[in-house]
């Protein structure tokens, strides 16, 4: 069937600077450069190009740019090209609408509308420069008080296991699979160095990040994949995923053909079937499931690790939070309507869900009301692209972010949203051996540190324009915040007032 | 908890009012100083029994454990007299579960290997998901009928559903049976009708080689169970089998 559906892109190049050396060819895997053998010079197919960048970076002679088809539709609010163009693709293929990141909609980016304060003359800013300051946080239920033994003056109560963060960010799940091995191993490498964690996603662990385990959080999805005991008890964190703010309520299909051999083995499922992640687990069909879920996991971890469980920012995700932390949840983990995701039906990433900041608001300002803030640590991920979103976060009632396409851009990755094609011109989201090559985990670690040490420089100013020393300074603390061109109801759901207030 | 030593490699507790942490606390330690067999007595609802084991034993159980019975189990053997309760063998890896009755929902959800043998029926969703990988191939053995959902999602190793409760013109109840499965293989004796499948379920008779391989797992369920397996493998039997390996490979548009 011929295709109603333009290019998106228009590939120039520069012939007075291409010296033909094919470079972009070679880099270019959705085939949109090739070399023409009878004409003796590189061509472009046009509409095969997806805005990766990635033949721009590499050309030796910058002889190649990327722009924007100019072609144009006649105005119409309703009838964006974007519509017009997707219902074509369905006219033309009959199936959901699959796309890759998070969504691109103009969903309001409350981030953007709230400031911090600043400290001035009655308390004074701390210079981070002479003064010690700590970003250091420990993740997992905190008891209602302390007791100290008065006679030997140690602590009495006995703790929940913890873990230490040096920064309160974590990179976000993302499955051997969904990314390749070497970006899994720039994560692990990265975690390891800066003292964070990274999460295996619902992928298994392959056996060669096992050295990383304690800088590693095992998912348990409706999958089940690479789930065994070992797994668990390599894991410093187990995390049962629910939902993730992409594809809230929907499961996920990993297709056979990225099911490579070694995918295979980590995942423990046959090469070349689909590995289907149905939308429930099927032993969680309410809280009290859930419950037997996280005891079922402390008893396979013999009550050692802290058990995360993962939702999706939903209409009644306050309601949903108190019931996770009543059923034992140590962590709690919120994925907001920007959030990413490797695959999903355009539909559902675009359409459900709600923004992070009202969802994180709601449900820290819930579980302080029941008195049971303590009992989980909240942490929060879903469109945080700045270590001014992550002050911003934790100031909101976060203990800590996750990051995901924060840390892939981090890896070269472009937002080109074609991680579903597994055709990754970056070599991040691919199983093609030859595509991850690209990603060399040494240099790709590097990168990511370079990142988590630049914000937390950063976030130890803000702290310090602040007046305070620590995060924990921070944490909840929503005076620190203002709100700009929001309204009422926005500014009481997310407890902040109006700047100027 | 009154615990007798047998001899220096078995022990007996009688688990009569025991806390469940408590109860699996002593079974870790039991196993880790050296213990292959344990007799559990009294054993009423406590839940997570030989969940986590540093290695494989012999586990009898005198009773009625609770949910999730050898979740995530890696090896051991348990052998239940009585009933056992919701997700037993939930995401098990390796071992066998031999129950001397009936068993609740959502039995052997996502197993990836080890044996399950149900002297009765099951409840919903049992075999869920079930997967094999190299070696490793679940099997589950039902001796009467399940509820609905049995086999879904199914993507590897054998369910049994021998019907041997069903009275004579009687017809399994259940409905969606093996929805979305794309792997694995049931065999089930006992009238089923077409709407009780889900959409991706292929009917077929049993071959020379599904006679071979349902025949070892009937003699296997009779030795347990003392039955008798020629009987059994009499009864006719229909084989269900993913009419595709990838069920929804064409839902998308790119």
């Amino acid at each position: 069937m011929r295709t109603l559906v333009p290019a998106r892109f228009i590939v120039e190049r520069d012939a007075s600077k291409c010296i033909k050396c094919q470079v972009c060819v070679n880099q270019c895997s959705f085939d949109s450069h090739y070399w023409d053998a009878e004409d003796d010079e590189v061509k472009v197919r046009p509409g095969k190009c997806v805005g990766c960048h990635r033949c721009v970076m590499f050309c030796p002679t910058g002889a190649i740019n990327i722009r924007r088809s100019p072609l144009e539709y006649r105005e119409n609010y309703s009838w964006e090209p974007e519509y017009i163009e997707d219902i074509q693709k369905q006219a033309e293929q009959g199936g959901m609408l699959l796309t890759g990141m998070g969504t691109d909609k103009p969903h309001r980016i409350y981030w953007d509308h709230l400031v911090l304060n600043a400290s001035q003359v009655t308390n004074p800013s701390i210079d981070p420069l002479r003064e010690p300051m700590e970003l250091t946080t420990y993740l997992g239920s905190k008891p209602d008080r302390i007791e100290i033994d008065p006679s030997t003056g140690n602590l009495a109560t006995r703790l929940a296991p913890q873990v230490k963060l040096n920064v309160p960010v974590m990179f976000s799940a993302m499955s051997y699979g969904a990314v390749s091995l070497n970006v899994q191993q720039s994560l692990a490498r990265a975690a390891a160095e800066i003292g964070t964690m990274w999460n295996t996603g619902e992928g298994g662990l392959h056996p060669s990040l096992v050295k990383y385990a304690n800088n590693t959080t095992v998912q348990v999805a409706s999958g089940r994949f690479g789930v065994y005991s070992e797994y668990l008890k390599t894991g410093r964190i187990v995390e049962i995923k629910i939902g993730q703010g992409a594809k809230p309520g929907i499961g996920g299909h990993l297709p056979g053909e990225k099911v490579s051999a070694e995918v295979s083995l980590t995942r423990m499922i046959p090469q070349g079937t689909d590995a289907l992640s149905p939308a429930p687990q099927h032993d969680i069909y309410s809280i009290e499931d859930l419950s037997q879920l996280i005891y079922a996991l402390k008893e396979a971890t013999n009550y050692q690790k802290p058990i995360s469980v993962k939702i999706a920012a939903v209409h009644n995700s306050a309601a949903i939070a108190s019931g996770m932390v009543r059923a034992g949840a140590d962590i709690i983990v919120l994925d907001g309507i920007r959030g990413s995701t490797g695959a999903a039906p355009k539909a559902i990433r675009d359409n459900v869900g709600i923004p992070i900041e009202l969802a994180l608001a709601s449900v820290d300002t819930r579980l302080r009301a029941e008195g049971i803030r303590n009992q989980a640590s909240l942490v929060i991920s879903g469109g945080i692209r700045s270590s001014g979103d992550v002050a911003k976060a934790i100031a909101l009632g976060a203990d800590a972010v996750n990051i995901g396409t924060a840390a892939l851009v981090a890896l070269g990755c472009r937002v080109c949203q074609q991680c579903y094609t597994g055709k990754c011109a970056w070599g991040i989201c691919t199983s093609d051996l030859k595509l991850t090559k690209r990603i060399n985990p040494e240099l790709g670690a590097r990168r990511l540190v370079n990142m988590l040490r630049g914000w937390a420089l950063e976030i130890d100013d803000m702290l310090g324009g602040m007046g305070v020393n620590a995060i924990e300074s921070l944490r909840g603390n929503r005076l620190h915040l203002r709100g700009i061109g929001l309204n009422e109801k926005e500014l009481e759901i997310l407890g902040v007032r109006m700047a100027g207030d | 908890m009154t615990e007798t030593v047998e001899t220096p490699r078995m022990v007996k507790i009688d688990t009569a009012g025991i806390y469940y942490r408590d109860l699996n606390a002593r079974l870790r330690k039991l196993v880790d100083e050296g213990v292959d067999q344990i007799v559990l007595q009294n054993v009423c609802g406590q839940r997570y029994i030989a969940s986590d084991l540093s290695r494989p034993v012999d586990i009898k159980i005198c009773g009625t454990p609770g949910n999730d019975l050898g979740a995530f189990m890696n090896g051991s053997r348990i052998e239940v007299f009585g009933n056992a309760q919701d997700c037993m063998a939930n995401t098990m890896n390796a071992g066998e579960i031999i129950i001397h009755g009936h068993a609740g929902d959502i039995c052997g959800m996502a197993a990836r290997g080890g044996k399950i043998f149900i002297r009765d029926y099951v409840g919903y969703r049992a075999g869920i998901h079930m997967k094999e990988y190299q070696d490793k191939k679940p099997v589950m053995v039902v001796g009467d009928t399940g509820q609905d959902f049995m086999g879904e999602y199914m993507a590897g190793g054998v369910l049994v559903v021998l019907g041997l409760g069903l009275k004579e013109g009687q017809k399994h109840k259940a409905n969606f049976i093996g929805t979305g499965i794309h792997g694995g293989v049931i065999y089930i004796s006992g009238e089923v009708e077409q709407h009780q499948l889900g959409k991706e379920v292929g009917v077929a008779e049993l071959d020379e080689h599904d006679r071979e391989i349902l025949g070892g797992l009937v003699a296997e369920y009779c030795e347990h169970f003392k039955r008798d397996a020629e009987a059994i493998m009499r009864r006719p039997f229909q084989k269900l089998y993913p009419k595709y390996l990838r069920p929804y490979g064409r839902m998308y548009s790119y």
